[in-house]
């Protein structure tokens, strides 16, 4: 017979493998609570959400997202993209939610920077430059935000002149309590080529810098790449700017009635917000990163001494990047931390988010649930993108040290 | 974030209370043996508590009416100081029992928030409060101007109403808080602080020179103030109302807080209705026959309330205007109480 002389096949396992993944150790009766445990979950969530509609419906509280396409009818300080009074409601949302991005990520920019040099120049041999960077750190860490936040925005207010007397630089740049104008650039008919230019120059530059390396490793070769380079960035625009005539004019900033109009204007509560944010949050980051420095075996930089390179060097080179892994997770906390805390925005006028959707809108609206859930889950998603983005960059780090 | 959290168990509170427990506000708070009652976080004349450390105002005053009615006791009131955007959601959840905190009256608060207004007790209208130095005569001249204002406010819509109706320039700056408002428009930030008019005559005392600083005679909008209460508990709205209309059927009938005892012995048929010896008005309103003399005796008569916290007895020294008796030359007039 044909089949006796067939290898036998091994019993199918799927059955059992498919047990354990639902069930666990428990099998299946695991397997059926936990369909009855989420099946309550549900159950509860279903019957809270239902509750409050027909509590609302009851109580005639409007409901629903409907609100978002009504006309806003308010004005906002600082709109990064159009908006007018005659916009809705949902773009109110969005200018919010562009305020709230723009304030986070100059705010962790400048937090990473200062945190970093704070950090490093507390472990630096030089005793003043270390006692500089302790006693920032334990300032401004123990510190309410709240207070940080109202102190600059009324420090900066109080030091700074009213708009008829205001500090003017070569009469483009002007500094007073309204924010600081500065000529804002406007794209003419040459501005695409010389924007292609600069992109072009770019590109091509990265991947000279890219050749040189491949060069240095494979071949031992040292090129010298920064006379190209400099012609590429500055040669090549500067060379359609020429032929092509101006690629932007500029319209300057000019005190009309109260205030400066034209040009563009950065507000006092914007500076304060951003200044008050990364100075806060770089004291946190300056102990994350003495710490994950500090994790770095002692004989990591003494081998890089040995080897004749300067601290800097060192530091650069063989410290910080093994540092890295440690310094990432609680890094990812610190900015998570300053994006959910520029909610304290609303306490001097910023239009972040928070203020002018969970705020104006909100009390112009009424329906509270919907607002705070949406506002909710903006910030659930902005702290998940980036601690997505930095998990990336924590897996690339472990995996280029071959961790 | 903290002020979301907070907002979100307010929202999370309407969401799981039964519904039976809204319908009997009036029942609610006798058993508690306690009025919780929305007010600012410190308006001067309005709301705020004195060096005592007790609350004061005309909108204390009216729930310090509302608790002598029920308990015969002004003091049985627990005072919840809140901004002018979490007034409607602490109201909403059950949190407060009525809002008294110069809320304008809008028909979409009435219609949208599931609040009932009550009464009006504040005739107002939002204006302008500039330094002089600026010498600014109208509101105008404030093309450009920067604007300081509070968020949560009728204040927000009016203002760009106005400047756009009038083809006017302007900038808006919104803080969460009276407070920081003043103190932005004081460190020049703005030159213009705009608000319901009682509110500019009371916060301009909280600046550090006063009279550096003057109210602009535009009146832009029509704010009408008033108590609110939840919607849906009509015995409860009756309450608050006609506590309000006690006052100012009081000051029509010249019952005062000194005189209201002499008044209630008389003979007259009108006032014996009024003060409970005829008949039982009290109790079909669920409080008891006497209500009315409990509350003038608490707080006296609305001109008296008016003249103690914001009028001519006060540091705000606004004028009736049209807070006045409908017989006077002002427009507040009330039902009669019969």
């Amino acid at each position: 017979m044909a089949t006796s002389n067939e290898a036998r096949k091994p019993p199918l396992q799927l059955a059992a493998r498919l047990r354990r993944v639902l069930g666990g150790q428990a099998g299946w009766s695991g397997f059926v609570l936990q369909v009855v445990f989420v099946a309550v979950l549900i159950w509860i969530g279903y019957e809270i959400v239902e509750n409050a509609r027909s509590n609302l419906a009851a109580q005639k509280i409007a409901s629903g997202f409907g609100f978002l396409s009504n006309t806003a009818g308010f004005a906002v300080s600082q709109a990064l993209i159009p908006y007018s009074e005659s916009d809705t409601y949902l773009q109110v949302f969005f200018v919010g939610l562009v305020n709230t991005l723009v304030v986070s990520l100059i705010g962790i920019f400048f937090a990473t920077i200062i945190g970093f040099i704070v950090g490093l120049g507390r472990m630096s041999p030089n005793w003043l430059l270390a006692r500089i960077a302790g006693g920032y750190v334990e300032l401004i860490r123990n510190l309410p935000l709240l207070f940080q936040i109202l102190f600059w925005y009324l420090a900066v207010l109080a030091t700074l002149p009213q708009p008829r007397q205001s500090i003017s630089l070569l009469d483009s740049f002007f500094l007073s309590n309204r924010g600081f104008g500065l000529p804002k650039p406007i794209g003419t008919d040459a501005f695409m080529p010389f924007a292609i230019a600069i992109v072009v120059g770019l590109v091509a530059s990265l991947l000279l810098h890219v050749h040189a390396r491949r060069q240095l490793f494979a071949k031992g070769r040292v090129m010298t790449i920064w006379p190209m380079n400099l012609g590429l960035l500055v040669g090549l625009p500067l060379l359609t700017a020429l032929v092509l005539g101006k690629p932007v004019t500029f319209e300057y900033p000019v005190l009309r009635g109260f205030n400066f109009s034209g040009g563009l204007r950065v507000l006092p509560e914007f500076v304060a917000l951003t200044l008050a944010l990364s100075t806060y949050t770089a004291a946190f980051i300056a102990e994350i990163v003495r710490a994950g420095v500090q994790s770095v075996h002692k004989g990591q930089s003494e081998a890089g001494a040995s080897l004749g390179l300067s601290r800097g060097t060192t530091l650069r080179l063989i410290v910080v990047p093994q540092a890295m892994r440690v310094i990432l997770p609680p890094l990812t906390n610190q900015y998570l931390n300053l994006t959910k805390n520029s909610s304290l925005a609303v306490a001097i006028g910023y239009p972040d988010l928070v203020s002018v959707f969970a705020g104006t809108t909100m009390s112009q609206t009424g329906q509270a649930i919907e607002i705070i859930a949406i506002t909710m889950a903006v910030y659930l998603v902005i702290s998940l993108i980036t601690s997505a983005l930095m998990s990336v960059y924590g897996w690339r780090i472990s995996r280029s040290m071959g961790a | 974030m903290k002020r979301v959290t907070l907002m979100f168990s307010l929202i999370l509170a309407a969401g799981l209370t039964a519904q039976g427990a809204l319908a009997q506000t009036l029942k609610t708070v006798k058993d508690r043996g306690m009025l919780s009652c929305g007010v600012t976080q410190g308006l001067p004349g309005f709301s705020a508590p004195d060096d005592k450390g007790n609350w004061v105002g005309f909108d204390v005053d009216l729930c310090r009416g509302i608790a002598a009615a029920i308990f015969n006791d002004a003091t049985k009131v627990k005072y919840v100081p809140l901004s002018a955007k979490d007034r409607f959601t602490a109201l909403q959840s059950g949190e407060i029992d009525v809002l008294s905190r110069n809320t304008t009256w809008t028909l979409s608060r009435d219609t949208s928030l599931g609040v009932n207004f009550a009464g009006i007790n504040y005739y107002d209208g939002q204006g302008f409060l500039v330094r002089k130095a600026l010498k600014v005569n109208s509101a105008l001249e404030l093309n450009s101007a920067s604007i300081c204002l509070q968020t949560g406010t009728t204040n927000e819509q009016n203002v760009a109403d106005y400047f756009k109706g009038n083809n006017m320039k302007y900038e808006v700056i919104a803080f969460s808080t009276a407070d920081e408002t003043v103190k932005a428009y004081e460190s020049g930030r703005c030159d213009v602080f705009t608000a319901d008019i009682s509110q500019l005559y009371a916060e301009r005392l909280k600046l550090t020179v006063p009279a550096d600083h003057a109210v602009l005679p535009e009146v832009i909008s029509k704010e009408p103030l008033g108590p609110l209460v939840r919607h849906g508990d009509d015995q409860w709205l009756d309450v608050v109302r006609w506590t309000l209309f006690a006052m100012i059927n009081a000051e029509e009938l010249g019952i005062t807080q000194k005189n209201v005892d002499d008044q209630a012995k008389s003979d007259k048929p009108e006032l014996k209705r009024i003060f409970g010896t005829d008949g039982n008005l009290g109790e079909t309103l669920g409080l008891t026959k006497d209500w009315f003399a409990r509350i003038i005796k608490a707080t006296g008569n609305y001109g008296e309330v008016f003249d103690r916290n914001v009028g001519a007895g006060s540091k705000l020294g606004i004028s009736r205007g049209l807070n006045q008796l409908w017989n006077r030359g002002g427009i507040q007039y009330a039902p009669p109480i019969r």
